[in-house]
């Protein structure tokens, strides 16, 4: 067991000890353990699972951020961060078709600042869709 | 002597405007209450973001690792980021805001010098004044937007790594406690990176994935709008708590003001009453002789 913080901008999301855990880093999914060896990585937008102390198994939708692995802390950093159960795929639908609309339509007329805030949006509805369809 | 008909009118007035200052001041505590809370939870991220930051320093010894964030330039022009709100009635809050950032407009006045204002009222002070302003946020109503606050940290970042701008410093209210504030005035580009030795002397051994440098691509953005977010809830939670007391004070001037003019009214239907009497006797005396 260790202990877990997801910690986003409006509040402490968890904080709590864990079994287990599997986050999207950049280079791709890895799965920490009790006494990992101190790790730094930034994730992409994915699925984050954990199983916690009563061997619950549970599934979030998380937008990228960072974990931090030290002494058996982990803290992980997101943007944003919802069960799996509670995405409203309706909303997700929209979010990602309106990205996908002004990258088509706009895309040449955008600045670099804007084109990449609606590449992560366009990315970010995508992975909630795929979260919500692997879990459902 | 005043009038018993024009005392009796100016008091009802100051109970209206006391009935007003009253439920500002009972609005202004709703919204602290929110503030405050935003403040408290921004905090948990903003300290851990730190956190790893210092650890990531520590652990990445080398100073091979370069960043645009912490390019440190010869200055030639400065943008003053100044935080204040979009409505009065808020006690010295704006104007001690405006006094620091005319103070460190003097200062800097041997560079070139440009403005970004958040709040109705600052706009208008710079506009008047005729300093340069490169965008205003305004409309915020007194609440933190994560949308907007993300817009301006996109504009700021951009023009520092343009180099439109060498150096940006930000201004706004730090929120102690409901009484106390303090203004603060931190550099918010280039980032000064972090100092590499950590006090509680544990050098770990971090592995990174993918590398450092990666690391610090993906945090840094993340750390200078979280700097963003918290400057700006600091300040909304400071405008309130600013308002509130002012408020109050307003409330209980207003207080002081129907005791005094009560006292003046009585006074005055005393002496009238004194006066009708002495009129009675006197023509009751004329009648007898």
């Amino acid at each position: 067991m260790f202990h877990l913080s997801i910690v986003t901008p409006e509040k402490i999301f968890y904080d709590d000890e864990v079994k287990s855990l599997v986050v999207p880093g950049s280079e791709g999914y890895l799965g920490i353990l009790s006494k990992h060896a101190p790790l730094i990585t930034a994730l992409k937008p994915g699925k984050l699972e954990f199983k916690d102390s009563h061997d619950k198994h549970v599934i979030f939708a998380v937008s990228g951020g960072f974990l931090e692995v030290s002494n058996n802390q982990a803290n992980l950093l997101v943007e944003a961060v919802e069960p799996a159960e509670e995405i409203d795929l309706e909303r997700a639908q929209k979010a990602y078709d309106k990205a996908l609309k002004k990258l088509r339509e706009e895309g040449d007329k955008l600045s670099e600042v804007e084109l990449a805030a609606e590449k992560t949006a366009l990315e970010k509805a995508a992975n909630r869709i795929k979260v919500y369809q692997d879990t459902h | 002597m005043a009038t018993l008909k024009a005392v009796k009118k100016r008091i009802r007035t100051v109970i209206s405007t006391k009935r007003i200052t009253k439920a500002m001041e009972m609005v202004a505590a709703a919204k602290l209450r929110r503030a405050q809370q935003k403040v408290e939870q921004t905090r948990p991220y903003s300290r851990v973001m730190e956190q790893m930051l210092g650890h990531l320093a520590a652990a990445s010894t080398d100073d091979t690792v370069v960043h645009p964030f912490f390019e440190v330039r010869e200055i030639k022009k400065k943008t003053l980021v100044v935080v204040a709100s979009d409505r009065g009635l808020c006690g010295s809050y704006n104007a001690n805001i405006l006094r620091q950032a005319t103070q460190w407009l003097e200062e800097n006045s041997g560079f070139e010098t440009e403005v970004v204002t958040v709040g109705k009222r600052v706009n208008d002070f710079f506009k008047h004044h005729q300093w340069s302003i490169v965008s205003n946020y305004i409309n915020w109503d007194g609440k933190l937007d994560y949308d907007k606050a993300k817009e301006m940290v996109r504009f700021l970042t951009w023009r520092f790594l343009k180099k439109e701008t060498d150096e940006i410093t930000l201004l706004y209210t730090r929120f102690i406690s409901t009484s106390r504030h303090q203004i603060t005035e931190t550099c918010y580009l280039p980032i000064t990176k972090p100092k590499e030795k950590e006090e509680t002397g544990y050098n770990i051994d971090y592995i990174f994935e993918p590398s450092a440098e990666a690391v610090y691509d993906a945090i840094l953005p993340d750390y200078a709008a979280s700097k963003m977010v918290t400057a700006l809830a600091e300040s909304f939670a400071s405008e309130h708590s600013n308002r509130m007391l002012a408020m109050n004070n307003a409330t209980t001037n207003a207080e002081e003001m129907v005791h005094s003019l009560t006292l003046e009214y009585n006074k005055a239907r005393q002496a009238q009453i004194t006066k009708e009497l002495l009129e009675v006797v006197s023509g009751a005396e004329a009648l007898k002789s």
